[in-house]
């Protein structure tokens, strides 16, 4: 069993890197985006075999490791 | 006074601190993050810069779940003295020691340059050899040194007088200008800049040298 966390910073957080890629584009000439979030795509390979304590097992992983919750948000996906 | 020098695999200021700690009197034991406890005595960890677990995940992150630090905020919880610097500062932070978090710098790039602060608050033992309001020169080397926190925790910093320094001419993005933040009972302070890098007069700088005499001269006196 395979699981995506995705990381982002929260919203009202300065993201400097996705505020660079937006003038990025910009200068690219990709006009109509309205705004760039930056964040990271963790992938895990789980022995556990239960979707619902795969998530909730790396729900644990994110609260203590993988997210720092002051300034970051997660998402988990049970693929 | 003893004090104990944590070793994490990246950081390159250990030995930095060792020589300022020395220097000011303190006996130095450096402590490998494998470690699961403290060396038995000691008055105070010091918490080195550096890139610790090559800044993976983020900064501090990892490191922040080693074995020595449990038992260093065992150490804090229990009234210990902890001084973080740089990536020390930002594994306290990790740990959960001090509120916030280091963001990457605002303007996005790396810094290495020494930069004048702001000394904001003298009553604890690292700032008690500067004068309120005075302006050093410390240097300062990241590419995370971004303060953030809530306007909650922002507020309770102010006015509690947790604000240690303050950059006087803010590099990096960081929330009112904060350079480093001390604990609610002062024992723990976590900086950006770094004062051991500005101990000594062939290094350029000696600003520093009175924060580790402060801090090693209350605990001798304790």
């Amino acid at each position: 069993m395979k699981a995506r966390v995705t990381v982002m910073l929260k919203n009202g957080v300065l993201d400097p890197q996705g505020e660079a890629v937006h003038h990025a584009l910009d200068a690219l000439g990709f006009d109509g985006v309205n705004g760039v979030r930056q964040g990271k795509v963790i992938l895990l390979e789980l022995a556990e075999t239960d979707a619902a304590a795969a998530e909730k097992n790396v729900g644990e992983m994110c609260e203590k490791l993988l997210a720092n919750t002051v300034i970051e948000s997660y998402s988990i996906e049970i693929l | 006074m003893r004090v104990g020098i944590v070793v994490f695999p990246g950081s390159n200021c250990d030995r930095d601190l060792e020589v300022a700690f020395r220097a000011a009197g303190a006996d130095v034991t450096m402590i490998w993050h494998k470690e699961t406890s403290l060396p038995k005595g000691l008055d105070m960890i010091g918490v080195p810069g550096g890139f610790s677990f090559g800044d993976y995940l983020r900064c501090g992150a990892i490191a922040a779940q080693s074995p020595i630090c449990r038992a260093v905020v065992d150490h804090a919880k229990a009234g210990g003295y902890v001084l973080g610097v740089c990536n020390g500062f930002q594994i306290l932070t990790e740990t959960g020691l001090l509120p916030g978090a280091l963001l990457r710098n605002a303007n996005l790039k790396y810094i290495c340059k020494t930069i004048p602060l702001t000394v904001e608050n003298t009553d604890s033992a690292y700032t008690s050899g500067y004068s309120q309001g005075e302006q050093v020169m410390f240097p300062i080397a990241h590419h995370d040194g971004n303060y953030t926190a809530d306007a909650d925790t922002v507020a309770r910093l102010e006015g509690d007088g947790r604000v240690a320094f303050r950059y006087a001419d803010n590099p990096n993005g960081s929330t009112a200008d904060i350079a480093g933040i001390f604990s609610q009972n002062r024992r723990v302070l976590g900086m950006m800049p770094h004062p051991e890098r500005a101990a000594d007069a062939k290094h350029g700088g000696t600003d520093g040298q009175a924060l580790f005499r402060a801090v090693v001269g209350a605990m001798q006196h304790a």
